[in-house]
This record gives structure tokens, C-alpha cells and sequence, in this order.
């Protein structure tokens, strides 16, 4: 089967057409994977000035919010469980510590491919509590929700799972309903869409005029899925279509679906940068609740602690660009990161400043 | 959230897994999402499950993109040169 | 010796480590510097430029695909040696053997270490073991120290890097980073990945006919390609910049990268060479090149230019430039 669906000579010809654009036109690309891919193509060096890529809220580990961070943190630090996380985690910091620090101080902190290999881990060591950190979109959350059932059939009790889970809709309907962001078109998230499918957006092109191409994530993906919103702008419509055909479905993934709603249920949660949005969350339903790391350990609630300067919110929001953080590049780098915009390997500042050539990526 | 790669199912085994070859690598898969996929099928494969089953794609979908952005473009260019001579 | 494992009286200088001596080195390495058995070794060494460096192995596991920790700790210094523009000549090994170690396992990596300093034609002059408690070591770390010769005028040294200079990779990217990554706990997958490690002394005297117009070389080790640009680009004041699609990477390591969120410029190389080169003998290089085996993949990958002083740049696949930094942090698999 042929993957690269577009030939290098339609890349050039749709970006030629692309660079044709005049009018001052701001896209969001609202999912992380997008931000390092966009990135990494250098696209952005390559698309009229006029034409602006903003970063949205995509990032799970961007907006894991700072006091949920410090929970984990000190349940590892207070007990003698073996937390597996997605390396994504590792270091992202909490309000003084984080994952990677607390893991040279002693505690057993292990990273995982796959939610899967942490019910092993615990399959392997039955004396132990084994907590898996569930960090993700609608991309992830259905294999968390799979392995919780999956562990209910093995019985592995001293299995549980942390929900930090998110959804990528409410988000959405923050950004637009707010006045201060200006947002032309929205690149949707190709892989969360493989789950939730084009339902969600249909409602948001409509509600608020907004052109939506569900996208993948390789160049010719990119290019194409710009081109197919610049199409809707051009002929004044705003609907949503998909770009990435060879994954995204219609209808999503049904079965997913069906797992998401059997294990989770929508539950306000605390995103960096948005603060508190209710029903934009996962919790464990009560029939799961042996597998609820949050009820069997009592978790507290820890207060978010401001950073002073930083400014994840507005990059988060495409309110702000990263180079207009006071702190980017200085106080803020990816080997002394601030907030997780620049921690995350996908976070927007992250992103620019190790791929924007000269600027604010300085030695 | 979004890291994915397509891989070929080369096997099919108990518990609803699978095998699936990505560029040479065999990788153990879930197909809990995908339970009726078949071997020689592509899936989406994001953090050791297969998410979706791929299906081909539309080669000359780009091509109408790029030819109808031009139309638009040139007759939007167009009408705002006649109105220039019509002055 | 009647032990199958080593003990910590293998290490207190008595009976038994001479008997571990016996058993397990003395079988495998002879040569007349060693044979004496003085404390030191007294050596001969040919006119020319004396260079030493030094290396140590900590990698888990001892055995995988393509190699082990013994070939690994010849390889690594030999690929030092040759790096400088050296001969390597005389290797001297310190082993710190963890109590439990299985006898056997000790006596492969010691026959392999054996075999691959023949190979590569220098001689195991001198060594140390010391055994430390169970859990102080990964099985065994191992410090191999070379000296080889600078028999030509000619140092390969950052500073006779030149702009206009071209820079060759002798190989696919990645592979030896690949196959450790996959014996790691936790990642499910069977890669036929192997190894790279190789003592690359043919690419070496290949390189030596063509005297200046080689200017510098060096081994991609941890890090990978991308940290070795940057530190080459730092050391010599230049800029660097590289072409994404001229970088040689097998489909096999692509596609776990790929999976794994990992980047293969960021990954391990134990059996290649970045080389800086003269732009009038790069391709009659690399044709010469690819006639190794170990440097059949090898492909041009960019140029050396005076600007941005200290800098890689790398022109994606879609023609745009944009930075190619350093590892930070470790290189771990991801989701996002």
C-alpha cells in the first residue's frame, strides 16, 4: 500500500498556491504533534508572512496543570508504588520538582511505550501497587480505558490508573469564544480524530463559522490541509472536512467510542493556561473504582501555583507567539524549562526554539 | 498525543493482539479498536494498538485542490483587473 | 577453577584472582608485551605523533545483537585512535566484574575483546580487574585505554575545518542506538537491528592516501550525528549545514523512530565516521568509501560554511532550513 498519497510535484504546486496567499489569515494548529511536525518541516519559513500558524491547546502535556503535577509527585515520594508513565512526563516540572528528579532521589519511576506494559509490570510484580500516570486526548484515553478492562479480566488488583485525560472539544470552544483570539481556520487533530471523527467539528464550523480540516501529520498531510482551509476561506465557507482520508473516518472509531464511554466519564478538570472547564475531562467511573488511582490513594487536590513571567497560557491559546514570552530564551530553555510549553518535546516554545532558525533559538 | 505509524498486520493471535510489521520492525499490537482487521491490512498503530484499519487514499484529490485554489485565485485577480480598467 | 561465578575473593589478589587471571584472560590474550606480567608494560612505539584516549562501558546488556560490551570497548577506543588520524597500536583494559557474574559470560566478552583487537590489528598489553559487591556494577564496566601513532604529517583537528569543506557520514544512521533501545523492558518489539560496532581501521588507512584533504573525523557515539555536528561546529567556528534527505538511515530504524517518537540523528553509532572533507576529493572519497563494507551506505550529507559561526542547520525535505540542535535530556520514547 502506497502511504505518501501526493507526489512531490503536487507539495510544490499546492504550496506555490499557498504563497499566493495576500491576505492576513491566521490558521491553528491545534495539536502538539502538529506544532513539532509544522516545526520540524520548516513549512512555517516557507508560507507567506501574512499567513500565520498559531499553537493551540493540543498539547496533553502542556496543559496538565502545575498542582496535578505535584500530586503525582508526591505520591511517588510517599509511598512505595512503581508509577509507569509515558516518557513525555518525565520532565515536566510541577511547582519545584519533577518525575525525573524525584527518580534519582530513589523512587521507582519507569517509562512505558504502551499503557499495556504497565499492566505487565504489574502482572510481574503482584507485592506491589502499580500506578499508571494517563496523560492524552481522545487519541489515548480509549487504550488507558481498554487496559482498565483489560485488568479487571486479569483481576490485577494492585493495578490503577491516575485520569488525567482531556478532551480536545471543550477546548476548542474556549479558544473560540473568546474575543481577544482571532482564528481564521483550525487544523484539527489528526489522530484524536481517528476516535471522536468529524461530528465535533461539524458542530463547531457551524456554531462559529469556522472552516475545520482534520489533518495528518506528514508534509504533504500539512500542505494539503492548509490548502483545503485557504479553499474554504477563499470561497467564504466554513465546514468541516477531513484531509487525512486514509485514517480519519467519518463516524471515528465506534468501538473506542463505546470504551470511552463504558470506563470514563466527563468530569471538570484544570487545564494550564485555560484554567477550569468543566466536562473537558475523564474520570474512572464508579464501576472501575478499584482501578481509580485517585480514590484508592486519596489524592488531594493541590492548588496551581503561579510561575511569575510565565506566559504558557497565552502561548497556549495562540494569544502570544513564544518569542513574545519574557522568559523564552532566557530564563526559559529546554535544558532549564519554566512551564511545560517549553518542557514538552511538542510544547510550541520547545518547538521554536530548537527548530526556528536565528531566532530566539540563540547559542 | 498524536505519535502514529502505519504498520502491516502479518499476524493475527490470541487476547485480540496481533502482530504488525512496521518498515521491517514486529511490533506487538492490541486490536481491541480494530477487531476485524485482517492480516495484510494496514492499521494505525499509536502507543502498542491499532487504531484504525487504512484505507486507500484519493492520489487525485490534491490535484483538484491545487487547480480549484487556482481558478478562485485567478478570478478573483480577474474581476479586480476589470474593475481597475473599467475606471 | 571450580567457581561457574565470580566472587568477591576473584578480586582480593590472592589465589583465586590469579587463578581468574589464568582461566579466563591469560587464555585469550597473549602477546610479549603482556606475557611478562609486569605491572606495566614496556612498549615499542614507531616515530610519529604519539595520541592516547581513553573510554568506559557501562551498556546492558552485556550481550545484543551485533556484539558485546568486550568488542564494544576495543571498537569504541580503536575508533578514537583513528579518529585523530592515529594508528592504534597498544590497548590496556581495566574491568570492574561484579560479584555473580556467570564465568562464562566473563570468558566470552574476554575472547571477544581477543578477537576483535586482532582484527584490528592492536595488542592487549595490560589490565586490571577488581571485583566490586553484587548491585555495584551492571554485570561488568569496562575502561579500555589506547595509544596509537601519527605516522603522517597530518592531525585530523577541528581547526583545519574550512568553509566550502564537504561532510561525509560512512553509514546508515542509528543502528546501534535501534538495537539496544529494543532490548530495553517495556518495548515489545523484535527489530532485526543490529549493531554497528565495528573497529573502523580500513576507513582509516582509506582516509590516510588522501593526507590534508581530510580534515577532521570523529565517531557519532551517544548523541548521535546531530550532537557531533554541533560539537564540531563549536570546536572550529563554522556553520554546518546538512540536507535531511542526503542523511543515509535504513527504513527498519525510520520506521521504529518513527513509532517511538525518537529521532535516529540523536541515536547511538558505533561502527561510523562524521568525516570533513575538501570539496575537490569528496566524491573520489566516497566512491573509495563505499567500496568498505563498513562504509558501503556512505553518502555526502552537507557542507561547511562560514556562517552561522557555531551552528547546524539542516534543509528539510521540503527545501526549508531550520536548526539542528543537541540532545537534551535523555532521548526517551514518546506518545506525543
Amino acid at each position: 500500500m502506497n502511504t505518501e498519497s501526493i507526489s512531490k510535484n503536487n507539495n510544490t504546486e499546492l504550496l506555490r498556491e499557498i504563497k499566493e496567499e495576500t491576505r492576513k489569515l491566521a490558521l491553528m494548529e491545534v495539536c502538539g504533534t502538529h506544532t513539532m511536525a509544522i516545526a520540524k518541516s520548516g513549512i512555517r519559513n516557507l508560507i507567506p508572512p501574512n499567513l500565520k500558524l498559531l499553537s493551540g491547546p493540543g498539547c496533553p502535556v502542556c496543559v496538565t496543570s502545575q498542582g496535578d503535577i505535584d500530586s503525582v509527585i508526591e505520591l511517588v515520594k510517599e509511598s512505595d508504588i512503581i508509577l509507569v508513565t509515558f516518557g513525555d512526563m518525565i520532565r515536566v516540572p510541577g511547582s519545584d520538582s519533577s518525575l525525573q528528579e524525584v527518580r534519582s532521589q530513589g523512587a521507582d519511576v519507569r517509562v512505558a511505550y504502551s499503557p499495556l506494559d504497565a499492566l505487565e509490570i504489574a502482572r510481574k510484580n503482584p507485592g506491589r501497587d502499580v500506578v499508571f500516570l494517563g496523560i492524552g486526548f481522545e487519541t489515548t484515553a480509549p487504550l488507558i480505558g481498554a487496559t482498565i478492562e483489560e485488568a479487571r479480566r486479569q483481576e490485577a488488583s494492585n493495578f490503577s490508573v491516575l485520569s488525567l485525560h482531556k478532551l480536545v472539544p471543550p477546548a476548542l470552544e474556549v479558544i473560540f469564544s473568546d474575543p481577544d483570539i482571532k482564528v481564521d481556520g483550525l487544523i484539527c487533530p489528526g489522530h484524536v480524530s481517528v476516535v471522536i471523527g468529524l461530528e465535533p467539528y461539524k458542530l463547531l464550523a457551524e456554531k462559529y463559522a469556522q472552516p475545520c480540516v482534520i489533518t495528518g501529520f506528514e508534509n504533504n498531510d500539512i500542505i494539503e490541509g492548509i490548502a483545503m482551509l485557504l479553499l474554504q476561506i477563499r470561497k467564504k465557507e466554513a465546514f468541516a472536512e477531513i484531509q487525512y482520508k486514509r485514517v480519519v473516518k467519518s463516524e471515528g472509531n465506534p468501538v473506542a467510542q463505546q470504551i470511552l464511554q463504558s470506563v470514563f466519564k466527563a468530569a471538570g478538570a484544570r487545564w494550564r493556561g485555560l484554567g477550569y472547564i468543566p466536562d473537558s475531562g475523564l474520570a474512572i467511573r464508579s464501576e472501575y473504582r478499584s482501578f481509580d488511582a485517585r480514590e484508592k490513594f486519596q489524592l488531594p487536590e493541590i492548588e496551581d501555583r503561579p510561575i511569575k513571567g510565565c506566559a504558557c497560557g497565552e502561548v497556549l491559546t495562540g494569544k502570544i507567539s513564544p518569542h513574545e514570552c519574557s522568559l523564552f530564551g532566557r530564563a526559559c530553555t529546554p535544558l532549564n524549562p519554566v512551564g511545560p510549553c517549553m518542557v514538552s518535546h511538542e510544547g510550541a516554545c520547545a518547538a521554536y526554539y530548537r527548530y526556528s532558525p536565528l531566532k530566539g533559538g540563540k547559542k | 498525543m498524536c505519535l502514529g505509524v502505519p504498520g502491516k498486520v502479518t499476524a493475527i493471535k490470541e487476547n485480540q493482539m496481533a502482530v504488525a510489521d512496521v518498515n521491517g520492525n514486529y511490533v506487538d499490537i492490541s486490536i481491541i479498536m480494530t477487531p476485524q482487521v485482517r492480516v495484510g491490512e494496514y492499521v494505525m498503530i499509536h502507543a502498542g494498538f491499532a487504531m484504525q484499519v487504512m484505507g486507500q487514499e484519493e492520489a487525485e484529490e490534491s490535484l483538484r485542490l491545487m487547480l480549484e485554489l487556482q481558478e478562485i485565485r485567478e478570478s478573483y485577480a480577474n474581476e479586480h483587473r476589470e474593475h481597475f480598467e473599467e475606471q | 577453577m571450580k567457581q561457574d561465578r565470580i566472587l568477591m575473593a576473584h578480586g582480593s589478589g590472592g589465589l583465586m584472582s590469579q587463578q581468574l587471571i589464568e582461566e579466563v584472560f591469560k587464555k585469550s590474550w597473549n602477546n610479549p608485551y603482556l606475557d611478562p606480567m609486569l605491572d606495566g608494560a614496556l612498549l615499542d612505539l614507531p616515530p610519529g605523533r604519539v595520541v592516547m584516549s581513553t573510554d568506559s562501558f557501562v551498556i546492558t546488556p552485556l550481550f545484543f545483537p551485533g556484539g558485546d560490551i568486550g568488542k564494544l570497548s576495543i571498537c569504541g577506543t580503536v575508533n578514537d585512535l583513528l579518529a585523530c588520524g592515529a594508528h592504534p597500536l597498544y590497548m590496556s583494559t581495566a574491568m570492574i566484574i561484579e560479584e555473580g557474574l556467570a564465568l562464562s559470560d566473563l570468558k566470552k566478552i574476554a575472547e571477544s575483546m581477543a578477537r576483535t583487537a586482532e582484527e584490528a590489528g592492536v595488542a592487549l598489553v595490560t589490565g586490571d580487574t577488581k571485583v566490586v559487591e553484587k548491585g555495584s556494577a551492571d554485570g561488568v564496566f569496562i575502561n579500555t585505554t589506547g595509544i596509537g601513532v601519527i605516522s603522517s604529517a597530518v592531525e585530523y583537528r577541528p581547526d583545519r575545518i574550512k568553509a566550502g569543506d564537504k561532510i561525509i557520514v560512512s553509514g546508515n544512521m542509528g543502528d546501534h542506538g535501534l538495537a539496544i533501545l529494543a532490548l530495553r523492558e517495556g518495548l515489545s518489539f523484535a527489530t532485526p537491528a543490529q549493531s554497528d560496532c565495528t573497529a573502523l581501521f580500513r576507513t582509516g588507512r582509506l582516509l590516510e592516501k588522501y593526507g590534508e584533504d581530510v580534515r577532521c573525523m570523529r565517531d557519532p557515539t551517544r548523541g548521535g550525528l546531530a550532537t557531533v555536528l554541533n560539537e564540531i561546529a563549536g570546536q572550529a567556528d563554522i556553520g554546518i549545514m546538512v540536507r535531511e534527505k542526503e542523511i543515509p538511515v535504513s527504513p527498519v530504524v525510520q520506521g521504529a523512530c518513527d513509532m517511538l517518537g525518537l529521532d535516529p540523528l540523536f541515536m547511538a553509532n558505533e561502527g561510523k565516521m562524521v568525516i570533513f572533507v575538501s570539496a575537490q576529493k569528496a566524491e573520489e572519497i566516497l566512491a573509495e568509501l563505499k567500496t568498505l563494507d563498513e562504509a558501503e551506505d556512505a553518502a555526502i550529507i552537507g557542507d561547511v560554511k562560514a556562517e552561522p559561526r557555531g551552528m547546524v542547520l539542516i534543509e528539510t525535505e521540503l527545501g526549508a532550513e531550520r536548526i539542528l540542535g543537541i540532545l537534551e535530556g535523555e532521548h526517551i520514547p514518546r506518545i506525543c
